[in-house]
């Protein structure tokens, strides 16, 4: 602990908001800006390993463009010079993209990701890629190719996964933002255990155009940041239909940012049993309760919601998951892109490329996906998952009917040791046991600090709200946090 | 549920992985033990469910994916020439090709 670094006073202040204050009042330049976050991630990355590539030279020239854009008449772009890190699994044009993995060691993407074009248009300053679980696969950010992210409060703990990287950016002040992807809880539950805020959006929300895909009916692009208001300020960028993702969805992008102070009196919030059972640590139950009595005095009104069938996630989760990343990660096979091992046929060179290019707990996954969607076993398994899919998310669909959001932890428990659960690939499964079911729902949900444990140990409170909700659940996690009255 | 060397093999087959000795068994035992918590799955009657396979084909007409469904016509992307540079055996002829080891015998 002694060890951790601290952020400096001036990289914690900046937001979105201040960086365009500065730039507009000629405090300091986007490139002095760049300059300080790149010497800063010099300083701090060694301890953390949060960047697995920088881009300085795309950085400076974002920032150079904006730099000679600031004449003080023209109003500037809304992510004007703010530094943005990015999860390594997003195609960005000429910077190294891995996804954590040794196979796509080497691999520069000729094209950006549409969230990552939306940013760049935006104004945002693309500092490097972050450091992640191989192929977003995982809990802890253990399972990177590029060894283990360290937890910025505690180094010698999980940061979480699989955004682990780009929640200890944010955390640490390494960066403003930056842009995760949460196939069951890779978002949301980093946030939480480096005490950020991030947000999972609705299914469909965000362009996946360009990002590597693992599970495609549950991957997500969101973001992280050091306030619910930047949160809000990314995602009104990011958000909206792509012609380039049949799965975008054509539905109007509110202002979230301008939305935020509407008063959340009278809100009603669903507070489901079955995720303050068995297995929630009890500090960090005491946590989330505190912050339920908060939002009580915010002038919200709870409710119990039952929701039955949540105990169902975790299998129906991987069975779902997996089997759908053993179709997507069949084009890893050496012939494109990334790492080859020369075979004597062609068959030889995949296997040989696959076995040697892949980590652990990826091709475990394959494996297991494979086997879910194998003849014999389809109905058994992977047909059956998606039948008990359908009723988790009628518990949502029914709880929605009752009450506006629904409120719970993010995660059981505040960030373990490195090494603590590698050991069993089932007891780091549980890790996501409240985060699956809103993945599985297509629904959208945000964690937000809501206090520590142990003195230093972030606590995450989940708010999930229905499909295309973002603006009512962004609104209630503005409203608590401003708020505050918990230890941060 | 038990698992067996074969099963192991001809998954790994399937799923064009080379896998070492030592993760032959990991991955029997791993995944048996996966698989036999999935059959928790068993305790709820599905007979009258149908599956979900994404949430958005649920949801109203104007959202669904459908309309959104584009002509399939080729566009030029222009970057042929960097791709075929970056791959591992990539040819920048015309047109540009990725070298693989022959084909005929499987």
């Amino acid at each position: 602990m002694s060890a951790a670094p601290t952020p400096p006073a001036g990289s914690a202040g900046w937001t979105i908001a201040s960086i365009r204050h500065a730039l507009e009042s000629r405090k300091i330049s986007a490139r002095e800006l760049t300059r300080e976050f790149f010497t800063r991630i010099e300083r701090e990355n060694p301890r953390l390993n949060a960047f697995l590539a920088l881009s300085p030279e795309r950085a400076f020239a974002q920032a150079d463009a904006l730099d000679a854009k600031i004449t003080g008449t023209e109003p500037l772009p809304p992510l004007a010079g703010v530094p943005t890190a990015l999860k390594d699994v997003l195609n960005t044009r000429g910077t190294e993209t891995t996804a954590g993995s040794r196979i796509l060691k080497g691999y520069f993407p000729p094209y950006d990701a549409t969230a990552i074009d939306r940013l760049d248009r935006a104004g945002a300053i693309f500092l490097g890629k972050t450091n992640c679980d191989e192929f977003a696969m995982g809990s802890s950010n253990e399972n990177s190719a590029y060894g283990p992210v360290h937890n910025p409060v505690d180094l010698d703990r999980v940061p979480g996964g699989s955004s682990g990287g780009s929640a200890a950016a944010v955390a640490a002040g390494l960066a403003v933002v930056a842009l995760g992807t949460d196939t069951g809880g890779s978002i949301r539950q980093p946030g939480a255990l480096c005490g950020v805020p991030a947000m999972m959006p609705t299914y469909g929300r965000v362009s996946r155009y360009g990002l590597i895909a693992f599970a495609s009916s549950l991957d997500r692009i969101g973001p992280f940041a050091r306030t619910v208001e930047d949160v809000a300020r990314v995602m009104e960028v990011i958000a909206g239909r792509d012609p380039l993702d049949a799965t975008s969805a054509d539905h109007p992008v509110p202002s979230y940012s301008a939305g935020l102070d509407v008063p959340v009196k009278g809100m009603r919030l669903g507070i489901p049993a079955e995720y303050f059972a068995e297995g929630l640590d009890p500090a960090v139950r005491q946590k989330v309760e505190a912050a339920i009595a908060r939002l009580k005095e915010l002038g919200c009104v709870t409710t119990p919601v039952a929701m039955p069938h949540t105990a169902y996630a975790i299998p129906v989760y991987y069975l779902v998951a997996t089997a759908e990343a053993s179709s997507n990660l069949a084009r890893f096979d050496g012939v494109r892109y990334g790492l080859r091992v020369p075979g004597a046929t062609l068959s030889e060179m995949y296997r040989k490329t696959r076995g040697a290019g892949f980590g652990a707990e990826v091709k475990r996954r394959i494996m297991l996906g494979t086997y879910a969607l194998s003849a014999g076993y389809y109905d058994a398994y992977y047909l059956k998952a998606q039948k008990v899919r359908t009723l988790i998310k009628s518990d949502f669909d029914r709880a929605f009917q009752q009450v506006d959001l629904i409120v719970t932890p993010t995660s059981p428990v505040p960030a373990f040791k490195l090494g603590e659960r590698t050991a069993d690939p089932l007891a780091m499964y549980l890790a996501d046991i409240y985060t699956v079911t809103g993945s599985l729902a297509g629904v959208t949900g945000i964690s937000v600090p809501c206090g520590k444990v142990s003195g230093t140990l972030p606590v995450g409170l989940q708010i999930i709200g229905p499909h295309f909700e973002e603006g009512r659940v962004l609104r209630l996690a503005h409203a608590f946090e401003s708020a505050g009255g918990f230890e941060m | 549920m038990k698992i067996t060397r074969e099963d192991v093999l001809r998954v790994a087959e399937l799923a064009n992985l080379e896998l070492t000795e030592a993760e032959l068994s990991t991955y029997g035992a791993q995944l048996e033990s996966i698989l036999s918590y999935c059959e928790k799955l068993n305790e709820l009657d599905t007979a009258n469910v149908e599956p979900l396979a994404q949430v958005l084909e649920a949801r109203a007409p104007a959202e669904a994916a459908p309309q959104h469904l584009r002509e399939d016509a080729s566009r030029d992307a222009g970057i042929i020439g960097e791709v075929v540079r970056r791959a591992p055996e990539g040819v920048a002829a015309q047109p540009a090709y990725f070298r693989v080891p022959k084909v005929i015998d499987r």
